[in-house]
């Protein structure tokens, strides 16, 4: 994780960030045409939130219940060995399984797409949905891999010297997404 | 650094917390139509087995495939270690085979041991069991499997046994799972008490982090979990005890038994089990009795050792003792 400096300014703050996944909910029922079928997969740790306060607003718009859970990607990495193993997070998938399902899968930050690279490899471990699509708080740029998100919060371009840092109330104590500039830059 | 696990007493607190905590997240790959992660693709683990076990290196053959690591096996019977080879060839011929880690069972105590700190090999080496020495992933997998009991799945993440009672009951001279045992259960902050007969408690157990006693009766109802170990017939070289009916009379555990231990305490043994000896049909084959949660729960504990000893670049498990101090 990079370090992030005193200066960094918020892009987002809490009501713009509710704002958002309320438009992407709506995006989201308008696009599945109501929903039926949608199971909502957040990528740990802070897509798992963004995800459940997505399932949160999906309910309020369509009155039915919408099944979220998490998908941990640690184990599908393409960088494993360039780093000492991380401690695994939680892989929740709701009980009617992801078959023949839309799968939504939620993250907060779209950077190389590697992240989602390896949750499509997850996914296909672990059933075979109807079709998959992408949520995120923001897209920032700079893919590696052929991979865009169907929904996305807010688009940030950003340089390669800056720093993204989405803050949420269920970890971080408040919601916020901070742009800074790396500590080797300043 | 080091990257091998040769003794459960080489665990800190946290460490084993970690491993516990995976091995939890691997026991859900295990429920998945597809039980395999891609995590160890392109390595080569080789099962080096100078000694008979198929639980064991069945256990660690199913946590290396399903993690998609390259398995060989190799045993000592029909091997040229049968032809004379040393452990020393046998651990050159796999570095030049350019293997990542090497599972040993060996019946000297401290055979792994020389394997990782000789620089013969600079594989990752796990003690599969050497001798009476140690056993350190039958421990992790009897601690994970009281964990689920007695503290709870979901509830045990990040929790130790802290508080909880164990009792050991049987060979305790012959079995690295007793001293396993003792030593990670402790670390665990665990109470660790063993019944024995008092020939077949080790010398030096006075120095060991553990109560002894030769009265399991008065035990058991002070009990959360009580742990019968196999009497190892092939390892005695005198007689121990009177008769078998004499030993199963004391320390056996039977129906009448099992009833003195508490509601929630559990039965577990690391198997095989001699019925009739050290524990009846009636225990073994009751709900308390976890021997077959044990086996299922080795492979997740193996995958979770494993993957954190090689998944990375270097190990995420520390160790509370360096070389040097040993």
């Amino acid at each position: 994780m990079d370090t992030y400096t005193s200066d960094a300014r918020p892009v987002l703050e809490g009501p713009d960030i509710a704002r958002v996944l309320t438009r992407i909910a709506h995006e989201i029922v308008e696009r599945a045409k109501g929903a039926d079928d949608v199971v909502l997969l957040g990528i740990p740790t802070r897509g798992v939130f963004l995800a459940q306060r997505l399932a949160a607003k999906l309910e309020q718009i369509t009155d039915r219940k919408i099944p979220v859970g998490s998908l941990d990607i640690t184990m599908y990495r393409d960088d494993l060995r360039m780093h000492p193993p991380r401690a695994l997070a939680r892989t929740e998938i709701p009980g009617d399984g992801i078959d023949g399902r839309l799968v939504v899968l939620v993250d907060d930050v779209l950077f190389s797409g590697r992240t989602i690279r390896a949750a499509l490899d997850a996914l296909n471990d672990i059933g075979r949905p109807r079709a998959v699509q992408l949520a995120v708080l923001v897209d920032r740029g700079h893919r590696e891999l052929p991979i865009r998100a169907d929904y996305v919060g807010k688009n940030l371009p950003t340089s390669l010297r800056e720093t993204v840092k989405v803050q949420l109330a269920e970890e971080d104590g408040r919601d916020t997404v901070l742009l800074g500039v790396k500590p080797a830059d300043q | 650094m080091q990257r091998h696990l040769i003794s459960a007493a080489d665990l800190t607190r946290d460490d084993a917390v970690l491993i516990l905590d995976t091995a939890e997240e691997m026991a859900r790959v295990a429920d998945r139509p597809i039980k395999k992660l891609p995590t160890l693709r392109g390595r080569t683990i080789v099962n080096l087995f100078f000694e008979d076990s198929t639980r064991t290196r069945i256990s660690f053959e199913a946590a290396e495939k399903r993690l998609s690591a390259d398995v060989i096996n190799f045993t000592a019977k029909g091997s040229s270690v049968s032809k004379g080879e040393s452990l020393k060839d046998t651990a050159q011929t796999l570095e030049a085979m350019g293997v990542d880690a090497v599972v040993i069972r060996h019946g000297a105590s401290g055979a792994p041991y020389r394997l990782a700190n000789s620089g013969w090999i600079d594989a990752a080496v796990i003690n599969a069991g050497d001798g009476t020495h140690q056993h350190p992933t039958q421990a992790l997998l009897d601690a994970f499997t009281m964990r689920r009991r007695l503290v709870g799945r979901d509830a045990g993440l990040g929790q130790d046994l802290s508080g909880k009672r164990i009792t050991i009951v049987g060979d305790v001279l012959h079995s690295r799972v007793a001293r396993s045992n003792v030593d990670l259960l402790h670390t665990l902050g665990a109470e660790v008490t063993l019944v024995a007969p008092p020939t077949l408690v080790p010398v030096g157990v006075g120095s060991w982090p553990c109560a002894v006693s030769y009265d399991l009766d008065s035990t058991l109802p002070k009990s959360d979990a009580v742990m019968m170990l196999r009497v190892q017939r092939e390892r005695m070289n005198a007689a121990f005890f009177p008769t078998e009916r004499e030993y199963s009379r004391r320390y056996g555990l039977d129906g009448d038994r099992m009833a003195k231990m508490p509601e929630h305490a559990i039965v577990m043994h690391p198997g095989p089990m001699v019925r009739g000896m050290e524990i009846t049909a009636e225990v073994a084959d009751s709900e308390r009795c976890t021997v077959v949660e044990q086996v299922a729960n080795g492979v997740s504990i193996r995958m979770a050792v494993l993957y954190l000893l090689l998944g990375g670049n270097e190990p995420a498990v520390t160790h509370a003792r360096t070389t040097e101090e040993k």
